[in-house]
């Protein structure tokens, strides 16, 4: 297969979803507006017109009680694909999700099992605000019986998502809106990338950058910023945030002696500390010069001065990650911005 | 509803020696809603049940000495004890272990009854939920969606006029449980007498209704707790009830007034014979081993 095969993130879930509604008819996808004209950014489109309306579906706003569907269908052997518009509503879901979803295999000592994704829009850009721009990835990683996993690349979309729906678990499918759009090479035979597995994008010898989701995009930005001063950074995109592959971060930190976790959200009991701690736990005794960026401790605002505060951004990873390894230059180095075009293009309306 | 009935009181009796270390919700007085819908099913159709599910689990013909075994933490049992009572189940009888979080078997009875329709099985689920379950939201979203759907669902209302301690009055301004699943396109009906051949017949009927494709249908049933809301003991003295107010529930108890249509002989023969599987099974709990602690690690991924 060609490397010259580009698909965006977007067309790779829609690529995933439909090999696998193919494959195995006991796949669905349901959710608010999955068989609306544009089809969740296009990535369940036309499902309802090839598989017909049992196996792609509109639903009640239920959100609840629609998680609860999909687990007792999954109950019964079939595979759900719940979608989200955006991650926030799962809020609504977390009684099905971690009460009930969580439980049915290990109370049952495993009689039954729920195979179930569930797909939340992480919805950041252009004043998204308050409720509709939250991550909430750290919520389900908490939870023992629930995977997540948030690819940033449309390959890792593609497998990942395929690997999903295969799972006999329920999972947590992190998308970021701002991913959508981004194009890469997506083989188009099927295929599977394993969960708990880390992806090393960039090698480096001076840091270990570790990141998710769409920071995993600043994170490459900020890596170019630290060339221009000697720093090399290796980049890691985590990929999936439970399980956490402690080995490869930790294998790369044994080089670099240094690591910096930016993740696309808090910092407080979120997954940069967890990455670190489990790092911690590996080398009690070489621990390295570490730092964790994330969203600012406050509500997400909707006003574009306030909004650029609250996000880490290439500039603000690089000026971390040089704060980590050269103490002695402070706050001094102000390197050339980098153009966000994912940030900027997005204009709307919803 | 014989064996349900004592097994309940023998935990009763055997509670205070701590061999249960867990909460109990007996049904004892409310056993017939679930033995007559269960006596109108059959053997591949589903069942979703709450936290108050031993009846539920017997009168599904679950494995007594798996439920017991269960009940006290053994390995033996139907959870491998990591469920206990409150999340009975098995998945050789259609009953997905329950929940003891009220109403929320309901919105995985609709999604199991999706995916019997889907499916094109010629089998239906059973939901049974108590009136408090009533209250929460995610029964009427799913009885929209049942009706929505047309699903071959049947769910079951045992009312007992009671969510723990709280009446129905205090919780509901109209509280008419077939008015409102007739809001949702759910067909419905009462059985308001404690009549163990009201609850058969209209158990059967209702049955019919669902399984030959007519849409979700709501049984309210109602019936009485006679046991406090968890645990062995009596709760007259809290006074939120009176015994007066329950003298009618235990004067027709349809344990009783079955037992007395059977010749006396023949009763005292089948009681002998319930009994002695009672003691068995129980024998068989205080016998059996305790999972191995390395067992905890167990079954957290399928
Ligand atoms: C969501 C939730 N809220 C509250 C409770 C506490 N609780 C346990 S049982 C119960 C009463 C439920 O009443 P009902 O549905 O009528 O069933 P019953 O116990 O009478 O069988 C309550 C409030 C709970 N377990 N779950």
């Amino acid at each position: 297969m060609p490397e010259t095969r580009q698909l965006s993130y977007g067309e790779a879930i829609y690529e995933a979803t439909l090999q696998e509604m193919e494959r195995d008819p006991s796949v669905f996808v349901y959710g608010l507006g999955v068989d609306d004209p544009k089809g969740h950014y296009g990535t369940t489109k036309d499902f309802h017109e090839r598989f017909g309306p049992d196996r792609c579906f509109d639903t009640p706003l239920s959100e609840d009680t629609m998680t609860g569907l999909g687990v007792g269908a999954a109950l019964m052997g079939m595979r759900p694909i719940h979608v989200h518009q955006r991650m926030d509503f799962l809020l609504l879901c977390m009684n099905q999700l971690i009460n009930m979803a969580a439980k049915y295999h290990y109370v049952s000592a495993g009689q039954w099992s729920v195979p179930m994704v569930v797909r939340a829009s992480i919805g950041r850009s252009w004043g998204q605000g308050p409720q509709h721009s939250q991550a909430l990835q750290s919520m389900f990683a908490h939870v023992p019986g629930l995977k997540v996993v948030a690819p940033t690349t449309p390959y890792d979309a593609k497998g990942c998502f395929i690997e999903a729906i295969r799972d006999n678990n329920p999972v947590i499918f992190i998308e970021h809106r701002l991913l959508y759009a981004n194009k890469g090479h997506v083989p188009e035979e099927s295929y599977t990338v394993p969960f708990g597995k880390a992806r090393v994008l960039k090698e480096g010898d001076d840091v270990t950058l570790v990141a998710t989701t769409h920071m995993v995009v600043e994170a490459l930005r900020a890596r170019e910023q630290l060339k221009t001063i000697g720093i090399d950074a290796e980049v890691i995109d985590l990929v999936s945030l439970s399980p956490i592959d402690t080995e490869t971060v930790s294998k790369s930190v044994n080089k670099t002696d240094a690591l910096v976790v930016v993740d696309n959200g808090w910092e407080n009991c979120g997954i940069s500390a967890e990455v670190i701690a489990k790092v911690a736990e590996l080398n009690p005794t070489n621990f390295p010069k570490f730092a964790r960026m994330g969203f600012a401790p406050v509500t997400c605002p909707t006003t574009k001065v306030l909004e650029n505060e609250f996000y880490p951004n290439s500039t603000s990873i690089a000026q971390k990650v040089n704060r980590l390894l050269n103490e002695d230059q402070g706050n001094s180095w102000n390197p050339v911005p980098m153009k966000a075009t994912e940030i900027e293009a997005f204009k709307g309306p919803f | 509803m014989l064996t349900i009935r004592l097994v309940e009181e023998k935990v009763a009796v055997i509670y205070h020696t701590d061999a249960v270390k867990s909460p109990v919700h007996l049904s004892i007085g409310q056993e017939a809603p679930s033995v007559a819908v269960c006596a109108a099913l059959e053997k591949n159709d589903m069942v979703i049940g709450t936290y108050r599910g031993h009846a539920l689990y017997l009168a599904r013909e679950g494995d007594l000495d798996a439920m017991v075994a269960e009940l006290y933490g053994k390995s033996e049992g139907c959870g491998r004890g990591k469920a206990g009572s409150m999340h009975l189940g098995d998945k050789s009888i259609g009953m997905p272990h329950t929940s003891a979080i009220v109403a929320t078997g309901m919105p995985n009875a609709i999604g199991v009854a999706f995916a019997q329709k889907f499916k094109k099985e010629n089998a239906i689920t059973a939901c049974f939920i108590g009136d408090g379950a009533v209250d929460e939201g995610a029964v009427s979203e799913s009885m929209n969606f049942a009706g929505l759907k047309k699903l071959p669902l049947l769910i079951i209302v045992e009312n007992n006029q009671f969510a723990i301690h709280s009446p129905i009055s205090t919780r509901m301004p109209r509280p008419n449980f077939v008015e409102r699943a007739a809001a949702f396109n759910v067909a419905g009906a009462s059985v308001m007498d404690n009549d163990l051949d009201s609850m058969l017949s209209t158990s059967q009927a209702a049955i019919d209704h669902v399984r030959s494709g007519q849409g979700p249908f709501l049984l309210e049933i109602a019936t009485y707790r006679w046991k406090e809301h968890v645990g062995p003991g009596d709760d007259w003295a809290l006074g939120y009830r009176t015994k007066e107010d329950a003298s009618p529930w235990f004067e027709n108890d349809p344990l009783k007034l079955c037992g007395e249509r059977i010749a006396a002989d023949r009763r005292l023969a089948l009681e002998s014979k319930v009994k002695e599987q009672i003691t068995r099974a129980f024998d068989r709990a205080e016998k059996g081993t305790f999972p191995d602690p390395a067992e905890m690690w167990d079954n957290v991924y399928a």
